[in-house]
């Protein structure tokens, strides 16, 4: 199990979180193509290395945060309150 | 083995203290700190179970978790165990064991014949063999013969405990490097756990030679025990650790003598210092009971008073042996070494069901009822591996050994290689951080210890074990090779070598070196497989822990249920939460229930309905950008239904909207989906809006919802007096109304899930009660969940997650209005006109008349036939006899079926097992049976 380091309450164990998303994604608008609409909806980027994803501590403070955290060696290198 | 006998003095064992047990049937007796295989032993007991796959007697191997034959059904009092490891089993008074994959007793196993075919049986027989003309007509038989050990259905175990803990040190393993880790770790103040398999610590002190600091080995970890424990360490005995996790996250089982504990351990520093397993010699029948691990044979001898055997052959490749020798002879036994390293090998065992002697590469034959075997020391890296530690082949140690370090994870003593007693203490002391030079010291001599495999193929002849557990011998090795499976996870595959419940703890490492000869390869170019959680089995009650039945699913009840119960209300649970589903018999309760709703008035426990608050400068913005329908528009103190939908366009959640103020809303959604809604609102709160000019609040809980409709539900609503005009000048149709009840605040919603006039009344929880038993005084009859359920059907009104899919967008079910007009974003916008969303074929919610008095079974599919073609165009959603009406009303989705009024379409269900099943018609109706013009409402 991994250990997260919530930016509000402190290192907690990865049961406490839910993943949610890719970080750095923008919503693309209503006039936007299909291809923008799909990539926003259903592509990944599966990162292999370093990757910054959007998770919730849901069984915590509820707060999204942004993890920054190697995929390959689990190791987790930051975490920031989302909007800081 | 003739010869196996207990002596009168030295071990463990408390002779004071007999424990009776029995073993297929025949009554024995052991001692108090026997294991149940060293009591067996002592018994004269050699066959305590048959191989796997031929059939063959099998004795017991060793003296520790690698066994891989002494696997025993286990009785005491409650507890059933299918297959306990003898070795680590302790013996406790009244025990019942059986051996198990034996036809009859493991002595005289009915299926033993089966070793005859043994050259017709092969590695992947079945796949070659038992393919004509299916594999399906053998596959019963074959699985019948397979396995280990039986589950007892009716046999059950209590919870098992769970602890957490985070520590500083985690030292797995209490043999001399793991003791030296421990203390070195408390010296500089750490927090320490340090946890063995064994009954005490110690490890290979316990039976080997070895002084330390001055006394005897065994006395120095008696002494650091006690140290450990006096300073605050937690030491844990008889405790595995199973599994090494992400981020130094430890997965440990203690066994007490009421059952198992789990331990989730958080560390720091993890020390593994887990020791080596002894690697078997491999020569022809080095399967039969009386051929044992050397080191087994000592910790027998000198733990247990337990000599296993009389005439002793013992074959080494190291100088681990010279020990057991000296021993064995103290002990009365004949003993004669045969050391590899000298070019003397044992070729063959003699005799059928145990030892009777060996042949020896010069030809010469000798009695012998116990042969003692080591070649050479395999270091346990199982947890290193599960830490994605990468192992090296060592020529030096002859052993695969760590070669990489890993953040936060030392590998310390043998299972680094280092089985020296000084360089096990040295490297233990150190990888906790221990002051360099102030090791524990001993006076114990290096030795030889380094033994690589000893594969000769001209001493291979005959059938060779080496995976006993799984049965699999050299020349299914050399069959695989030949057949071109020679990697070696594809040997590991094809042979099933090292996948049996041991994981190959003593086979993997002489089947590598076996393929590596054939093959022509060093050690280690091969490669390893992959070592992977548990280290040793562990049982799925002791890993749910505490996590079963209503703990793990908590269930959910009513403030109110005391008073339900009271009415005789059946109970169900309707998506995690316990509600009325009726009251009183069942038989014709749900038709009179409904009937009450629709001629006199009903009672309805409604608390959990939703109750999220949107407080906020920036609330209306907010519940805009989230339902569809649009809400900012709605006026103070009045009620809106609406859609919620995922970004996918799909239909999310219903519910009605109250908007309390300017810049407070309250969102009524569907009970069993709060939690879902909560969470949604909030993450679309956190990402795109001001964080300080809105707030989501789940007010649920805090509120008993007591719902009172029906044509008589105005004059129960007046009785009860709740301070506020309730005429329908002040209080219309989705209108909103304050009062008091109890002197508490009171909320009064004008809104019908029901089709008839309805108030929905919302009381701090603890007055639920009150408002429940005033409703019932005043006359309104009480109704549960089934009857509202026909209700709604009745009127068309939808149950979101029933009458919808993860595919049905709001046009779909008639709400096209906001997808037209609406310009600003809201969740889900782009997605109501992508081209799937534009498709004309869409299916549509549309209402179901049966052409008989049959009900419509839920789930049943129109179809359609085109020539040979057979093709669904949808499915009933919901279904129901409607008691207002007469007959039965239903719900679906068709395709198109807005177009489809007035068509018959052709229904067929297939039953749960398509079995039977059944074929109706049924004309396509617009949605709502009852009362399209809403007049009820205000009835």
């Amino acid at each position: 199990m991994q250990r997260f380091p919530c930016p509000h309450c402190g290192p907690r164990d990865e049961i406490e979180f839910h993943y949610a998303a890719d970080a750095g994604k923008t919503r693309p608008g209503r006039q936007s193509s299909p291809e923008d609409w799909a990539r926003y909806r259903f592509m990944r980027k599966n990162t292999k290395g370093t990757a910054r994803e959007l998770w919730q501590h849901a069984g915590g403070c509820g707060q999204w945060i942004c993890i920054e955290r190697d995929t390959v060696s689990h190791a987790v290198i930051g975490s920031e309150a989302l909007g800081s | 083995m003739r010869g196996s006998v207990r002596l009168a003095s030295g071990g463990e064992i408390d002779r004071s203290r007999p424990l009776r047990f029995t073993f297929d049937g025949r009554p024995m007796t052991g001692y108090a700190g026997d294991t149940v295989a060293s009591a067996l032993l002592a018994s004269g007991v050699s066959i305590v179970g048959r191989s796997f796959k031929y059939h063959r007697p099998r004795g017991i191997f060793s003296a520790g978790i690698e066994e891989p034959n002494a696997l025993l059904d286990l009785r005491l009092a409650e507890r059933h165990d299918p297959i306990c490891r003898a070795t680590v089993e302790r013996l406790a008074d009244g025990m019942a064991l059986c051996s198990v994959h034996a036809s009859g007793t493991a002595a005289s196993d009915r299926l033993a014949i089966i070793d005859r075919f043994a050259r017709f049986i092969p590695a992947a027989f079945y796949y070659k063999s038992f393919m004509w003309p299916s594999w399906r007509l053998y596959e019963d038989r074959i699985r019948a013969m397979a396995g280990i050990g039986m589950l007892d259905p009716r046999a059950r175990r209590g919870l098992a405990a769970e602890h957490h803990r985070a520590v500083d040190l985690c030292v797995v393993g209490g043999g001399p490097a793991g003791l030296a880790a421990a203390l070195a770790g408390m010296g500089t103040g750490k927090s320490v756990l340090i946890a063995d398999m064994d009954q005490r610590l110690g490890g290979s002190l316990l039976a080997r030679d070895g002084e330390v600091a001055g006394m005897p080995g065994r006395d120095w970890a008696g002494d650091a025990a006690v140290r450990l424990r006096r300073g605050g360490a937690l030491v844990l005995t008889q405790t595995m650790a199973f599994g090494l996790y992400d981020h130094n996250a430890l997965g440990l089982v203690e066994r007490t003598d009421t059952g198992e504990r789990l331990w989730r351990v958080r560390a720091r520093e993890i020390v593994l210092a887990t020791g080596a397993i002894e690697r078997p010699m491999l020569f022809a029948n080095n399967d039969r009971p009386g051929v044992m691990l050397a080191g087994a044979v000592l910790s027998y001898l000198r733990r247990h008073g337990v000599r296993a055997g009389e005439r002793v052959v013992i074959a080494t490749a190291n100088d681990s042996t010279h020990e057991l020798s000296v021993a064995l002879r103290a002990a009365g036994a004949e003993v004669l070494v045969v050391d590899a390293r000298k070019s003397d090998f044992v070729t063959k065992v003699v005799g059928k069901d145990r030892v009777e002697g060996v042949r020896l590469a010069d030809g010469t034959g000798l009695d012998a009822d116990l042969v003692a075997v080591s070649g050479g020391f395999s270091p346990a890296l199982h947890l290193y591996a599960h830490a994605k530690g990468v192992v090296a082949w060592s020529r030096q140690k002859g052993a695969f050994v760590p070669r990489d370090k890993l953040d936060g994870l030392s590998v310390a003593g043998a299972a680094n290689g280092a089985f020296d007693l000084a360089a096990a203490l040295a490297e233990g002391w150190g990888a906790a951080g221990g002051e360099t030079g102030a090791a524990p010291r001993t006076s114990e001599p290096d030795r030889a210890w380094s033994a690589a495999p000893v594969v000769d193929p001209e001493h291979l002849r005959g059938r060779v074990w080496v995976d006993l557990q799984n049965d699999v011998t050299t020349k299914d090795i050399v069959l695989a090779h030949r057949e071109s499976f020679s990697a070696i996870e594809h040997l590991k595959r094809y042979t099933t070598l090292g996948m049996a419940t041991d994981q190959g703890k003593t086979s993997n490492v002489n089947g590598l070196a076996v393929l590596a000869s054939l093959a022509g390869r060093e050690m280690g170019e091969a490669g390893v497989t992959t070592f992977r959680p548990p280290y040793a089995p562990v049982s799925f009650v002791t890993i749910a822990a505490m996590h079963r039945g209503e703990l793990s699913h908590p269930v959910r009840r009513l403030p109110v249920e005391p008073e339900h119960r009271a009415e005789r209300a059946h109970f169900r649970e309707y998506g995690g939460i316990l509600r009325p589903a009726w009251y009183g018999a069942e038989e014709g309760a749900i038709a009179r229930e409904c009937l009450a709703a629709r001629s006199r008035a009903i009672v309805f426990d409604g608390s959990p309905l939703g109750k999220i608050e949107i407080v906020g400068p920036d609330a209306a913005k907010l519940i805009d950008f989230i339902f569809y329908t649009r809400m900012s528009t709605l006026a103070n103190g009045r009620l809106r239904y609406g859609l919620m939908l995922t970004e996918g366009g799909a239909i999310f959640d219903d519910g009605v909207v109250l908007r309390l103020a300017e810049d407070r809303f309250i969102v009524s959604c569907s009970s069993s989906h709060v939690p879902a809604v909560a969470a949604h609102l909030e993450a679309w709160r956190q990402d795109i809006f001001d964080r300080r000019r809105v707030f989501i609040h789940d007010t649920t809980a805090s509120w008993a919802t007591i719902t009172i409709g029906g044509p008589g539900s105005m004059a129960v609503v007046r009785s009860l007096e709740l301070g506020s005009s309730i005429d329908d000048a002040d209080l219309p149709h989705m209108g909103f109304a304050e009062g008091r009840f109890g002197g508490r605040p009171v909320r009064i919603a004008r809104v019908s899930f029901i089709g008839e006039r309805s108030y929905e009344i919302s009381v701090p929880a603890s007055l639920g009660g009150a408002l429940w038993a005033a409703a019932r005084s005043a006359g309104a009859e009480p109704m549960g969940v089934e009857a509202l359920s026909v209700l709604r059907l009745e009127k068309g009104f939808i149950i979101v997650g029933a009458d919808t899919d993860g595919e049905t967008m709001p046009h779909d079910i008639g709400f096209a209005g906001p997808r037209d007009k609406r310009r600003d974003a809201y969740v889900g916008d782009r997605s109501l006109f992508t081209e799937d969303a534009m498709r004309v074929d869409r299916r549509q919610l549309v209402g179901l008349r049966a052409l008989d008095r049959r009900v419509l079974p839920p789930g049943a599919h129109a179809i359609v036939s085109s020539g040979r073609e057979r093709r669904s165009i949808g499915f009933v959603t919901s279904s129901a006899m409607s008691p207002a009406l007469g007959y039965p009303v239903a719900l679906g989705l068709v395709e198109n079926g807005r177009m489809r009024m007035g068509e018959v379409l052709d229904l067929e269900d297939y039953g749960a097992k398509r079995t039977g099943g059944s074929r109706h018609q049924a004309e396509v109706v617009a949605p709502c049976f009852l009362d399209g013009q809403g007049a009820r409402l205000h009835a």
